[in-house]
């Protein structure tokens, strides 16, 4: 599971990625389009806490308060522009600048992992709450009621940088959502395998003795805790894109939890795995909405224990350690690394 | 003649509640020495190393290194002036392959090519080669040792802190450490906290003793291991 820079098949990732972005709205009908788009932003989300938790070793139940920035932002930002440029970037800068401020006292003053987790934990409870409780009109930004728990309806997609009245479309959100996924995907990639990638995952591994060879363990967990909520944060915009709407649920525990439900899915120190497992399970929590036949939370609560037991390492290291053995077969046992 | 210390502590203290682990340690080491530090168990060895890498804060004194006062410097900045240390139990990345680990502390000071050229150097001097490629988390302790000790080499340190290298090493491991420890130190200043005496022997340094948090006496290995005093809290019964 190191991370490797296998050129091949990262650039097959990315013109994959690209083909299907430009290629499936000419192919599927809309109602469908719209659905994968919620699955392509929930898999955004999940390789923040990829990131922050499978690479970085911080288990974070924050991941869903930057969503919830980068949302509100673009939200409130864009009601009172009408313009969706300076809410875009915000809704990536504020989320940044919250986790680093968060961060910086987490970090710096050594938390251990389990008080991070009841810290971040609590973060998003207080979001919630507070957020949920601005219902009143005098509770606005600007032109913008916040909307406490009715959320915030209607809120304008985004434009063509410049000219607000070419506003994207069903399609366009998905070709969007998708470029950024894949843009999001390769860009982790080339982050894991670069110099700081390596000394993140050795802080995992073992935060002393990175610090004893010399490495600031402290500022290498804050980058990437801010460089998590940046990618949260742009999966918040693409989520109040695809629904024109965001509301305070967004910050609540459920949320967090699912989150974490996905990488342990998908496998924890796997990006790939990670967005696969977040769309594996947003298209089952879609379906069982949509057809009734079971509690949607109750069968997550019983996916999660299951593979838990079973599958304790995730989908995509099973998946490998099955196919390896195969995939040694046919190249005449060469022994990949 | 006496060279310019690399490393003064004055008057050094950490306690632990009511227990002081390190009790007014005064302690210098020249520039390029070799060292040897003994003691029995609980003499304060390991808490001086930790206080001297930054892991623990000093409760009162001062540390001097090359005359700057570290002694509430964070250990990475510590790490960054030139001390590296191999703490008591091993501390390497399992979950990383050996040459992994290696490259990791060349990769601190140098280019990849560099660091590159480093890792291949290292492994080959504590004979790890073979086993680059492999987790060292699947490693025998003996050569997990090992792969701490190339972390430190890789670093290219001013000052090298050994805590116990050859515990839980064979009889032939244990002279090539001590070998290697020479030759370490003809670049380097180097303190060995240490057991087996046997192994000091071997060395062949200048020792200091360490008893209930102090420096008991310090000298030459022959003039320590004939000293009675030390006998009689070290060695005790056993060595008459």
């Amino acid at each position: 599971m190191r991370p490797g820079w296998n050129a091949a098949g990262l650039i097959a990732a990315g013109i994959g990625g690209l083909a299907l972005a430009f290629g499936l709205p000419h192919l599927v009908e809309v109602f469908v389009l719209v659905e994968l788009t919620s699955y392509v932003v929930v898999a955004i989300l999940a390789l923040s806490l990829a990131l922050v938790w499978g690479y970085a070793g911080i288990l974070s139940f924050g991941q869903s308060v930057f969503f919830g920035i980068g949302g509100y932002a673009y939200a409130l930002g864009v009601l009172n522009t009408g313009e969706s440029t300076l809410p875009v970037v915000l809704g990536m800068v504020l989320p940044m600048i919250f986790a680093a401020v968060l961060g910086y006292f987490m970090f710096y003053a050594r938390v251990s992992d389990i008080y991070l987790g009841v810290i971040t934990l609590c973060v998003s409870l207080i979001a919630y709450n507070l957020v949920n409780s601005m219902s009143g009109t005098e509770y606005r930004i600007g032109a913008a009621p916040i909307g406490g728990h009715n959320g915030i309806p209607g809120v304008p997609p985004i434009n063509v940088p410049g000219d607000a009245a070419r506003a994207l479309g069903f399609e366009d959100v998905f070709t969007l959502s998708m470029i950024v996924l894949v843009l999001v995907y390769l860009g982790l990639r080339a982050l894991l395998a670069s110099r700081f990638g390596r000394v993140v995952v050795s802080i995992r591994e073992n935060e002393l003795r990175a610090e004893l060879l010399g490495y600031d363990a402290r500022l290498c967990k804050l980058i990437v805790f801010v460089i998590g909520a940046g990618i949260a944060g742009i999966a918040g915009v693409l989520f109040v894109n695809w629904g024109s709407f965001i509301g305070p649920s967004v910050f609540s525990i459920m949320f967090s939890a699912q989150i974490i439900i996905w990488i342990m899915v998908g496998g924890l120190g796997t990006l790939a795995g990670a967005a696969a497992g977040a769309g594996l399970i947003q298209w089952l929590t879609t379906w069982l909405g949509v057809s009734m036949v079971a509690d949607p939370n109750i069968v997550l609560g019983v996916i999660f224990i299951v593979l838990v037991v079973l599958v304790p390492k995730g989908l995509q290291p099973m998946l490998l350690e099955r196919l390896a053995p195969l995939a040694r077969r046919r190249n005449g046992n060469s022994g990949a690394p | 003649m006496i060279a310019a210390p690399i490393l003064r502590t004055e008057g050094l203290r950490k306690r632990f509640g009511g227990v002081a682990a390190v009790d007014g340690v005064d302690f210098t080491l020249a520039e390029g020495e070799l060292r040897c530090v003994i003691g029995p168990n609980g003499a304060g060895k390991s808490t001086f190393f930790k206080m001297l890498s930054g892991q623990l804060r000093p409760t009162a004194g001062r540390i001097l290194f090359r005359g700057a006062d570290i002694t509430v410097e964070e250990r990475h900045r510590i790490a960054r002036r030139g001390v590296a240390i191999k703490t008591q139990v091993p501390s390497v990345f399992d979950g990383l392959t050996a040459a992994e680990n290696v490259r990791l502390s060349a990769a601190r000071r140098l280019d990849a090519a560099g660091a590159a050229r480093v890792v291949d150097e290292v492994l080959a001097r504590i004979g790890m080669t073979a086993h680059a490629r492999r987790l060292v988390g699947e490693l025998a302790h003996g050569q997990r040792q090992w792969v701490e000790i190339g972390m430190l080499l890789a670093a290219d340190p001013a000052l090298m802190l050994l805590d116990e290298p050859t515990a839980g090493m064979t009889k032939d491991e244990v002279t090539r450490s001590a070998e290697m420890i020479r030759a370490m130190s003809a670049k380097r200043a180097v303190v060995v906290v240490e057991h087996d005496m046997q192994f000091v022997r071997m060395l062949d340094a200048n020792v200091s003793v360490f008893h209930q948090g102090r420096i008991l006496v310090e000298g030459t290995t022959d003039s320590i291991l004939n000293d009675p005093q030390v006998r009689d809290v070290y060695l005790g019964k056993r060595a008459r």
